[in-house]
């Protein structure tokens, strides 16, 4: 199946696919209504387009085993790459949004809503970015202001009070940076829910689906359990943002060393502690096959929900607080 | 002395105290006044003529603001690596090694026990001299520390800010800190402690939006920049001008967002006088 959008290091790919919709373009679409055997018969592709699927399905391995941190952010950041809103949708078949922060307004850069995910019934929080421009602009690319970080809290204190567990989406390039939303009071929004959030006694597990860009994304993620998607990315800052301050100059040479320095990758932050999982992708990233995308979050939200829901309910904030605890590295000389 | 560990700082040679510039004369960035410099320093380094806050460093503050004599330091031998074996245009190593030459310091907060006009306190004072007071591991669990000891030991906590956010070099991990303190910080909220938040020139990024913003009580120094994201970046975003004063104290206190502004020479006693009202 040709994506219509293709990232620089993709053009070898997209290459082959027009190649492979030429062959397949004149077959006639086979009649929904014959039997499957004759449909498979008039079907039956030619030996070239049976080569040609079989080198793209190689090339598209390659080259997706092989990304560096940079396309990683690439893939992270395609157009077509499946949003929380799209996961709503293919997860919960009963989605019930619930707006505003009760204080100033409803942020549609942040999503909150009760939703079943398998049989487990759950308040779900996700940044969302926008598809289309109008959309795009309502919801500032998925970076949120204060009201969008108080709403999230505020669904998160309802989950509590009902026993709810707490699912989290984590996409954003970052908070805000603008007059409201510093007047508003950015720092603090994010900041209260830091700690809000570590001390909730109801289970909460997130998962960074596509960026994860600084306090603006653990605004929303201080959970047990952390997951990535396999192509999203989780850092302190953009490779553009740290080029542009540590190289002096943001530009393709740059924005890839910066973001291989960052460790930004799913891997490396599993390496590092900041996560506990990494969640597959399909082949060719999570825009080729979004439901199957889905079905793996799926699967990953369920196992950890019903783990930690054996636990304790009271002993969850203190689990969760030696989790992040520990995390940073240093060296202590032994106190003499 | 407000040093930390002495034996640690021998090896590092301090070459310079402070950031301002070198000189018997310099020039006010407020008010263009010429100033002596003696006379700056020994006015708690504000401008004699107009009262601007100069920056200073955290064992300037530190003496500023405790009883003399009485700051002991803690958790002094902390060390920063390199996780991630990070390097721009230099090796993360190689700045690191700067900044300690330059300031005598091993990272960019001092923390310890300390009385403010006779009462005890667990202070922690960052360092904008060093690493622009970025937020490190070393920097975040030092503050968690204290805060931790403040907690176990029934202690009045007052933090003063200053930092440029994160340190970039440690990535995710500096990112992490943020959680890590405003967690530790729901648990001393839980124990009835007292945290006084204190805002100087400039407190942003990662330190504004974790536990700097967090504080019982919090107050800022007169025009200190406080903000979540920078003034540059902001500017960058919204293609206008920024208004006048934008994120200054002044503005944040208008905006509700912090307690009072307070200016230097009323720091201790506006500290202790809240912790004779909130302090256990
Ligand atoms: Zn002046």
């Amino acid at each position: 199946m040709p994506i219509a959008y293709a990232l620089e290091f993709e053009k070898p790919l997209a290459e082959l696919e027009s190649q492979i919709q030429a062959l397949e373009a004149p077959a006639p679409a086979p009649a929904a209504a014959a039997a499957p055997a004759a449909a498979a018969a008039a079907a039956a592709p030619s030996a070239e387009l049976l080569a040609l699927r079989a080198q793209h399905r190689e090339l598209l391995r390659k080259i997706y085993a092989n990304l560096t941190p940079w396309e990683t952010v690439r893939v992270a950041r395609h157009p077509r790459r499946p949003q929380f809103r799209d996961y709503v949708k293919m997860l919960c078949k009963d989605f019930c949004e619930l707006h505003g922060d009760r204080r100033f307004g409803d942020d549609p850069a942040i999503v909150t809503g009760f939703g079943r995910i398998g049989a487990i019934k759950c308040l779900l929080v996700g940044h969302h970015k926008g598809r289309d421009t109008d959309e795009k602009l309502r919801c500032h690319f998925g970076c949120a202001h204060p009201e969008g970080y108080r709403k999230a809290l505020l669904k998160m204190t309802l989950a509590e009070k009902f026993g709810l567990p707490i699912v989290t989406f984590v996409d954003t390039p970052g908070a805000y940076p603008g007059l409201g939303a510093e007047q508003r009071g950015q720092a603090e929004a994010i900041a209260v829910n830091l700690r809000e959030m570590s001390r909730l006694e109801t289970p909460i597990v997130s998962i960074v689906i596509g960026e994860g860009g600084s306090g603006g994304a653990l605004g929303i993620a201080v959970a047990d359990r952390v997951a990535m998607l396999e192509h999203a990315w989780y850092s302190v800052i953009s490779p553009e943002g740290c080029a542009a301050i540590l190289w002096k100059v943001a530009n393709e040479k740059t924005n890839t060393e910066a973001a291989t320095a960052l460790n930004l990758t799913a891997r490396d932050n599993k390496k590092l502690g900041i996560i506990d999982d990494v969640i597959p992708e399909p082949v060719g990233g999570a825009h080729r096959d979004p439901a199957a995308t889905a079905a793996n979050i799926e699967k990953w939200i369920v196992e950890n929900l019903q783990e930690l829901r054996r636990l304790k309910r009271s002993g969850l904030p203190a689990r969760r607080y030696d989790r992040f605890r520990k995390l940073g590295d240093f060296a202590e000389p032994r106190a003499r | 002395m407000t040093q930390v560990d002495s034996k640690a700082l021998a090896e590092l040679k301090p070459t310079r105290p402070t950031r301002v510039p070198e000189g018997l004369w310099l020039r006010c960035p407020a008010c263009a006044a010429m100033i002596y410099r003696k006379q700056m320093e020994a006015n708690l380094h504000l401008c004699p003529e107009c009262q601007h806050h100069f920056r200073i460093g955290a064992n300037e503050r530190v003496r500023q603001l405790v009883d003399d004599g009485t700051f002991e330091p803690m958790f002094a031998d902390l060390r920063t690596t390199d996780p991630l074996k990070f390097k721009d245009l230099k090796p993360y190593t190689e700045r690191l090694a700067a900044e300690q030459k330059k300031t005598g310091q091993i990272e960019g907060v001092q923390t310890g026990r300390a009385f403010i006009k006779g009462r005890p306190a667990m202070l922690a004072c960052l360092d904008l001299t060093f690493f622009m007071g970025t937020l490190s591991s070393v920097v975040g669990e030092k503050i968690t520390r204290a805060i931790e000891h403040a907690t176990e030991h029934d202690l009045p906590l007052v933090i003063v800010s200053c930092s440029g956010g994160a340190r970039m070099q440690e990535s995710g991990l500096s990112l992490m800190q943020m959680a890590k303190t405003s967690a530790a910080l729901a648990r001393f909220d839980e124990a009835g402690g007292l945290f006084i938040s204190v805002l100087t020139d400039p407190t942003t990024g990662g330190v504004s939006a974790s536990f700097a913003m967090l504080g019982d009580v919090i107050f800022a120094e007169p025009k200190a920049l406080i903000g979540f994201a920078g003034p540059r970046v902001i500017q960058q975003t919204i293609r206008q001008e920024l208004p006048e004063g934008f994120q200054t104290a002044e503005f944040l206190l208008e905006a509700g967002l912090i307690d009072r502004v307070v200016a230097r020479p009323e720091l201790r006693n506006e500290i202790a006088r809240v912790i004779d009202y909130a302090g256990k």
